[in-house]
């Protein structure tokens, strides 16, 4: 079966070669039809090999002699097949979700669009299964071009342009940066495999300047596109004005992968002895993650244009994703990959729900919209279930994975309680002003980016569009499943257990040793977790009925935090130079 | 080995942020994104040179010839790639920004704050 774990990227590659090649000559829901397809039988192949465990493939026959490979391997494991299958079936929701969606395809050419989202999908999987540092590189830089080419898809509107030019720029200087530490290993190990330059590192005595130099230039590529502050003033303007169904991707899977990758050359790279110490690891994750998920949740609160309000949030929980994996055992792991799954069907079916409105209304604007929602109910209720699952209410998946990931110190549980209840709390605030029509309209005097997008769709028809609202709603259903089947929790563990393995990676890989996954306790509900999730629920309520009633004070001491955002390419280079600076000054910190 | 290229790489990095950070024109920006990824470049290379070597092609020298990394050269390529879909991408992205904002200063883009 290793044989075919290229084709989870080769599939998307040809789906989107064959669109470009003949979509002119296609009509439109042939080449819809043929992306939808191309997408499904990538996220079945990819279930198939995760069910029968890891998969290695030496591309072209180049397998190690002596320990020795000039080839480039992929490897499937079970946290990067899991994602693999997370992307390639969110890209089939989004394609079903956009079905007919945008008012033509541009030129007659209805091949572009879905070209474009298989090409997004072959980065995603590529950069999830690959087991070389030069391709995460590749990969990286593949979905990051798609990104930008995705987000400013609109090319005929003002904003779409810009946010993508933001997106572009600091995510080709993070990309650069990975590559000069990447140059470094090499210079240093001779290798470019992930499980070679772990092996290498191993050997070598202790860590030394060029080692700390290459993981920190590295880290700083992964972190931009896991949108880490400082590195995460692209994310919100792409989010704004990228097409609905891209946002559901951006947010659901990409943004995720950056924080998969940091991650996966941490423990697969990084742990060894020769490598960068544990504890300085996990002070750089949990600063990042605490001023990540803060920095997030305020600006959150703060917006009242809808997709940029989900931006944040996003923002926000990434924050927490970082915190997760700063513990580092499998048990945080474990929590962080139940969480990124419930929290991809919870933001996706957000976005999705954000698109009915802007389909109906013409506008994501949550003052413009005040009270208009009142005769789409069923909207109204996927929003305030989405809001839930955000705040953590058990037992979405999302709420399994923050109890699991929060548990390892007396503290965390204040920073995901607080931060969940600001995120969902704000979701629901927009619920209760739009669907309910309930308080009056909101108003602000600060500068900030206000909701009057143009609509992306056809004209809008009478009833509401079938297929947004069964796709948001399935993606709920996915969310809840991830928290309430015990079997998936298990699975997760185990591979959790195998991701955390540094010396069982490179067995694996090089030794083509394939023992099961080391055994450990299944982690399920506890009753202070689902405590911590109720908890959280609740406050995320009482903040959005304050707030209806106007019973909170105003925005003005968050102005000084807006003002940074201030939309200028030059001012986030200069954040992400800054970056740069604090991760090192946040590996070589002085212990004690 | 010499600390020299190295340092040439760190600088022309820090020289394409620079850029980049003051930049009151945005085709000019995205040049200097290609200076900030020559770094690489010349990094790459300065890792894989070995005094004295030959280019790594073996068809008029010996198999026991002293040659450079072909590895890092083969990077290299890639990289360029990746360079001239990125930089070709940007620029249609200016030429949209120059038509729909009228200006290419990004002093002027106010459209996404807060």
């Amino acid at each position: 079966m290793d044989r075919f774990l290229p084709l989870v990227v080769a599939v998307p590659l040809l789906g989107a070669a064959l669109l470009v090649g003949a979509g002119r000559r296609m009509p439109r829901i042939v080449a819809e039809s043929v992306g939808c397809l191309c997408a499904a039988c990538t996220a079945g192949l990819a279930l198939v090999l995760l069910a029968r465990g890891t998969a290695v493939s030496w591309v072209g026959g180049w397998e190690p002699y002596h320990g020795h490979s000039v080839g480039i391997v992929l490897v499937g494991d079970r946290v990067g097949l899991g994602l693999a299958a997370l992307t390639s079936l969110l890209v089939t929701a989004v394609l079903v979700y956009s079905w007919h969606y945008f008012d033509e395809p541009p030129r007659g050419h209805a091949g572009a669009y879905p070209a474009l989202v298989l090409l997004f999908q072959a980065g995603m999987c590529g950069f999830a299964v690959t087991g070389d540092l030069f391709d995460a590189f590749v990969f990286f830089e593949l979905m990051g071009v798609v990104g930008y080419a995705l987000t400013g898809y609109r090319v005929e509107e003002a904003r779409p342009v810009q946010g993508a030019l933001a997106f572009g720029f600091v995510n080709s200087l993070g990309g650069y940066a990975s590559l000069l530490g990447v140059g470094l290993l090499y210079a240093r190990t001779g290798e470019l495999g992930m499980a070679q330059v772990g092996r290498q590192l191993d050997a070598a005595p202790r860590r030394d300047a060029l080692v700390v130099a290459a993981f920190v230039l590295v880290l700083t590529g992964f972190l931009v596109k896991a949108a880490a502050v400082p590195f995460h003033f692209w994310l919100p303007d792409a989010h704004a004005v990228a097409p609905t169904p891209v946002c559901m991707l951006l947010s659901g899977v990409m943004v995720e992968l950056g924080v998969y990758g940091a991650a996966r050359v941490h423990f697969t790279v990084f742990a060894g002895p020769g490598g960068v110490p544990a504890e300085d690891v996990r002070r750089l994750f949990l600063v990042l993650g605490v001023a990540t998920a803060l920095v997030g949740a305020a600006m959150c609160w703060q917006q009242r244009h809808v997709k940029r309000l989900l931006a944040f949030s996003t923002v926000s929980h990434t924050g927490l994703f970082l915190v997760g994996l700063a513990a580092g055992t499998a048990e945080s792991v474990s929590g962080v990959c139940l969480y990124v799954l419930g929290h991809a069907g919870a933001k996706a079916a957000l976005f999705a729900s954000t698109g009915v409105l802007l389909d109906r209304h013409g506008s994501v604007d949550e003052c413009e919209l005040h009270g208009r929602g009142r005769d789409m109910r069923g909207v109204g209720v996927l929003f305030a279930v989405g809001a839930f699952a955000l705040a953590g209410l058990p037992p979405f998946g999302t709420a399994l994975g923050k109890a699991l990931a929060e548990e390892h110190s007396p503290w965390l549980p204040v920073v995901f309680v607080l931060v969940s209840a600001v995120t969902g709390g704000a979701v629901l605030r927009v619920t209760a002003h739009v669907f309910l029509g309930a308080g009056q309209a909101p108003r602000t005097t600060q500068p900030e980016t206000r909701g009057d997008e143009e609509p992306e769709t056809e004209e809008p028809a009478w009833r509401l569009p079938r297929p947004m609202i069964a796709v948001a709603g399935l993606l709920l259903a996915g969310a809840l499943a991830v928290g309430a089947v015990p079997a998936l929790a298990e699975e997760v563990g185990a591979a959790a257990r195998a991701f955390t393995d540094h010396a069982g990676y490179a067995a694996v890989v090089l030794d083509g040793r394939r023992g099961a996954a080391p055994p450990g306790p299944a982690a399920w509900w506890t009753p202070t977790g689902a405590g911590l999730g109720l908890l959280s629920a609740a406050l995320a309520t009482g903040l959005a009925a304050l707030a209806v009633r106007r019973a909170l004070p105003t925005g003005r001491w968050s102005a000084p935090l807006r003002r940074l955002h201030s939309g200028h390419v030059g001012d986030y280079v200069v954040w992400t130079a800054a970056g740069i600076g604090l991760l090192s000054a946040l590996v070589l910190w002085p212990v004690g | 080995m010499s600390v020299f290229p190295y340092a040439v790489a760190g600088w022309i990095f820090l020289v394409g942020v620079y850029g980049l950070a003051t930049s009151r024109n945005l085709v000019h920006a995205v040049g200097c994104l290609s200076v900030a990824q020559s770094a690489t470049y010349v990094l790459l290379l300065a890792v894989g040179y070995r005094r004295g070597g030959t280019a790594p092609v073996f068809s008029d020298t010996p198999t026991t010839a002293s040659v450079v990394d072909p590895v890092v050269q083969a990077l290299a390529l890639t990289d360029v790639v990746v360079g001239a879909t990125v930089t070709a991408l940007l620029l249609a992205l200016v030429v949209q920004t120059a038509k729909r904002h009228g200006t290419t200063d990004p002093d002027e883009l106010h459209e996404l704050k807060g």
